[in-house]
């Protein structure tokens, strides 16, 4: 039992005029607008950039080797006769589909998951946690090497995306269901109970609002777990390194030995495109967060 | 003559700590509890923090299953052993008031959201008899609909969001309300206003209350009758009005004493409190034996019975 | 004497300037206990927290200073600047809730001892310490332990125990009982009075509890949004109330034997966002009048030492 100060929200003049810093609900801030952006541009460049060319970007010896930066070849040419230029536009639009594509997924089942778990409880709780924790146990990237080590080169990219579903959803399950938990514990569940509501309205309308914010985090954090992954296992060899993605132009890259032969911008390009692309998605997600806790700060 | 609440033998027991320390606390200890008529009433559950009321309202709003034993409302039982109603059914005979009208709500959703499920899932209603429905339980407490449509929890003061929430429990025209502490978050010159709001209920919608409050003030103005407890069990059970002039019970009587009133100023000898309030929990005996001037050696070995006195109460001492 | 001249305190927020305290203006003699009583948001926390010298933002002190009619060892006077030096020697504060101010992860003894001069011995201090909460009827043991490990009501008590060991010429109770049961409560509130009638210092105990205040208060401070509305001695303002504010406090509450049908106050207190004019109390006011809406009624002194900020005062209600 407490004494707040309640400050009501009635609709009057104010004692002294608001404070000119005062930012509506709507406006992004700084953070939030440049992650934005830097994703606008590489998601518009990457999709239309396309149609304006008839290229085939995987095609080796399109053109001459080894080219320097020309009007021609924006970023000069590849020792496999390819354009660089081209080949890392198609590379971030294929990151990035499969990384939004992988992270819809994996956002999708770790919340239909987490939340009906943690609401739930009991034995169907337990049951789906057993299942959650043997996959969060379960080392990822070993996992990965070994079977795109079997499946060297045969596979197809979206066998990489679903594998990447298949070890990316469990923990973010497990966050959400402790969520839930915590929530579960309101008296408001226990209103809307008496009010005759459902178990689904129960977890869409009262417990679903206030995981909101993190589900929008952990989706952009999961593309970035997305592309990253599917990078360091290009880099290895152990993806379809034929289809252009930042990851397996790095590795054509390197086993080039780019650096060695001079060819600097075959390496640099994508892994500053790959810093950039990282950068916005981070900037988008801890941005996001700021305006989030900003907002609730006002209800 | 109905039975407007019954509670048969209810034992709640919580296990707590871990592995290498449990601790037991025997939150409901064998509580046993009688109240029949034909008219609404208004029964208080008295007592400090730890006595069980609350946990006891848990069992009856079926929110936490006793560990043994049963409790009956209007002539149904709903914890327990016997035959239960279904969900539905019970939601539209028992309905609770929560003691922080912020936290009953989401602040996500509208308040009168609520009162629209509960009118269209718990009543059968549709989308426009249901305004009807929340209109008339509105205006039973005081609030005209078109002022609280639309509106967020964080729109409203402390005493009408629990009016709205009071208004949504009438909705079903439930037989019993279970209201916890609703008016301990109100400011003291706003709290008149809710209790006296139970008071025409009972007569309007003739729907009956259990009061589960530490203000015995409050509970003296508007209860019929009156159950105080204490660490899991009753010590004193009967007409409001009678024991709280007239108690027999010793911690009865500190409560009434601790009570600062505007009358009599206090005398100053100084109180011995208790420490170790869990320990009391496990007590074979009198669980007030430790603080009771007129306990002695049978009170530490053997559990109170019910006397029953000549005006109806129930005492739970030895020496009543 | 304890003067508090003209203290308007404001809080800076995005919305704009609120003054939650707007113009209290009183004397305070020393070795009484002051209760200070009102709803939610009519001030009294934040009045203790200018007492008190917690003026950090979002809260500053506009106009006004406080008087605390101690000295330092130099002699010179101690202002509202200063004061903060002197927290729990010459001014202590009690909050109403223990387990936000203490630190769940150290043992309530060293909280203590933080406090401290650096230059004094810890272990000799931690032994004063020790005997003197014994002295209050508390276990010494609980200062071994955890912020968690004890009741609610045994935590407060160390909270007063803590508050008063320095005998401090001033003590701020902020709602130090409200959370707590009843009985554990008087047991507080007698420790409080016993300590007062032997150190003889100045309490400021906000509560919205009159009857709390019948019990321990030697002297009444009403506020009502934002302003006093009321101030004299305890008996005064009980038996003869002024302000038809404070008959309302005190008579909206039942009491176990009495059969009058009570009834609450009617609305609720105005926005301090909203254009406040004349008596801020007059939108609930069973007297009030179109003067009362456009005149804000003054603090007078209708009898001696007993002020009311009401232009109907003398009416019997």
């Amino acid at each position: 039992m407490n004494t707040n100060v309640r400050l009501e929200s009635a609709p009057s003049v104010a004692v002294v005029p608001a404070n000119p810093s005062y930012r509506s609900r709507l406006r992004l801030n700084l953070r939030l607008r440049m992650g934005l952006t830097i994703l606008a541009i590489f998601a518009i460049g990457s999709f239309t950039l396309p149609f304006f060319t008839d290229v085939n970007p995987s095609e080796q010896g399109a053109y001459m080797k080894n080219l320097p930066i020309s009007i021609k070849h924006l970023l000069g040419t590849n020792s496999q006769g390819q354009d660089i230029f081209w080949f890392l536009v198609f590379a971030i639009r294929n990151s990035l589909i499969l990384g939004v594509a992988v992270s819809l997924c994996v956002t999708t089942i770790a919340t239909l998951v987490g939340l009906s778990a943690g609401y739930i409880g009991g034995w169907f709780e337990r049951v789906v946690m057993l299942i959650t924790d043997s996959f969060i146990t379960i080392p990822v990237f070993p996992i990965l090497i070994v079977l795109g080590a079997l499946v060297r080169g045969r596979t197809s990219f979206w066998v990489v995306g679903l594998l990447l579903v298949i070890f990316g959803w469990a923990w973010g399950a497990r966050t959400i269901r402790s969520m839930a938990l915590s929530i579960r514990e309101r008296e408001f569940i226990n209103m809307a109970r008496f009010s005759g509501a459902s178990t689904f309205d129960i977890i869409l309308k009262e417990i679903f609002p206030y995981v909101y914010a993190y589900i929008v985090v952990g989706f952009i954090n999961t593309i970035l777990f997305a592309i990253n992954t599917e990078a360091a296992l290009a880099v290895i060899g152990l993806s379809k390194v034929e289809t252009p993605t930042l990851g397996s132009i790095i590795f054509w890259a390197l086993n080039y030995n780019a650096m060695f032969i001079g060819q600097y911008t075959w390496i640099v390009a994508p892994v500053v495109a790959t810093v950039l692309l990282f950068l916005g998605l981070f900037l988008t997600s801890t941005g996001y967060n700021e305006l989030y806790a900003a907002r609730r700060g006002h209800s | 003559m109905k039975t407007i609440l019954k509670a048969e033998n209810l034992r709640k027991v919580y296990k707590l700590g871990s592995l290498l320390r449990r601790i037991t606390i025997n939150a409901l200890d064998d509580v046993n509890l009688v109240v029949q008529s034909d008219e609404p009433v208004i029964i208080s559950l008295v007592g400090e923090s730890g006595s069980g009321k609350t946990t006891l309202a848990k069992v009856i709003l079926r929110l936490v299953e006793p560990t043994s034993g049963s409790a009956v409302i209007y002539d149904q039982v709903v914890a327990g052993e016997g035959n239960q109603p279904s969900h539905h059914q019970f939601l539209g005979r028992v309905q609770p008031i929560f003691q922080n009208p912020f936290e009953a709500f989401s602040s996500y959703r509208t308040v009168d959201s609520y009162l629209q499920t509960t009118a269209q899932r718990v009543n059968g209603l549709s989308a426009t008899d249901a305004i009807g429905a929340m209109e008339s339980a509105l205006s039973s407490v005081g609030l005209k609909y078109p002022d609280v449509r639309g509106k967020y929890p964080n729109q409203f003061s402390g005493g009408e969001l629990q009016r709205v929430s009071i208004a949504r429990a009438l909705i079903p025209h439930p037989q019993i309300i279970i209201a916890d502490e609703p008016v301990s978050m109100i400011d003291a010159s706003l709290r008149m206003n809710i209790i006296n709001l139970f008071l025409s209920l009972k007569d309007d919608y003739k729907t009956s209350f259990l009061y589960i409050t530490h203000d015995l003030a409050t509970a003296y103005y508007i209860s019929d009758y009156i159950a105080v407890m204490y660490r899991g069990t009753i010590v004193e059970f009967g007409r409001a009005r009678a024991v709280l002039t007239d108690p027999h019970h010793p911690y009865t009587r500190l409560l009434l004493d601790s009570i600062p009133g505007v009358k009599r100023k206090w005398d100053r000898t100084r109180l011995t409190l208790a420490d170790i309030e869990t320990k009391e929990y496990a007590f074979e005996g009198c669980k007030f034996r430790n603080r009771c001037p007129l306990a002695q050696d049978v009170c530490t070995h053997q559990r109170p019975p019910a006397i029953r006195k000549e005006d109806g109460r129930d005492v739970y001492c030895h020496f009543a | 004497m304890i003067k508090l001249n003209n203290i308007i305190a404001t809080y800076t927020t995005v919305r704009g300037q609120v003054n939650a305290v707007d113009g209290v203006d009183l004397e305070v003699p020393t070795g009484t206990i002051l209760g200070i009583a009102g709803e939610s948001g009519c001030g009294k926390s934040t009045l203790l927290k200018v007492i008190y010298g917690d003026l950090t933002y979002p809260l500053s002190m506009t106009t006004g200073n406080v008087e605390y009619g101690i000295q330092d060892d130099l002699g010179k006077e101690i202002t509202s600047e200063s004061i903060r030096s002197y927290w729990f020697k010459r001014i202590s504060y009690i909050p109403q809730s223990s387990m936000s101010s203490l630190n769940p992860v150290i043992r309530i003894r060293k909280q203590f001892l933080d406090f401290l001069d650096p230059s004094l011995d810890k272990r000799q201090v931690l032994e004063e310490v020790r005997t003197y909460v014994q002295q209050l009827d508390l276990p010494s043991e609980a200062l071994d332990a955890f912020p968690h490990q004890l009741s609610g009501g045994m935590r407060q008590r160390i909270m007063v125990a803590m508050a008063t060991f320095f005998q401090p010429a001033i003590i701020l109770a902020d709602e130090p009982t409200t959370a707590l049961d009843v009985v554990v409560q008087k047991g507080i509130l007698l420790l409080l009075m016993d300590l007062q009638e032997k150190m003889q210092n100045t309490i400021f105990f906000v509560s919205h509890d009159m009857g709390v205040h019948y019990q321990i208060s030697h002297s009444m401070l009403i506020m009502y949004a934002a302003k006093a509305v009321e101030y004299g001695d305890s008996s005064d303002v009980f038996e003869r109330p002024l302000h038809p504010y404070t008959k309302l406090l005190t008579e909206s509450l039942p009491t176990i034997g009495d059969e009058h049908v009570r009834q609450g106050v009617a609305g609720r207190p105005p926005s301090l966002w909203e254009d406040l004019r004349g008596c801020r109390f007059a939108a609930r006011c069973p007297l009030a009048t179109d003067f009362c809406r456009s005149n804000e009624p003054e603090m007078v002194e209708y009898r001696p030492r007993h002020f009311a900020a009401c232009h109907y005062a003398e009416t019997n209600l």
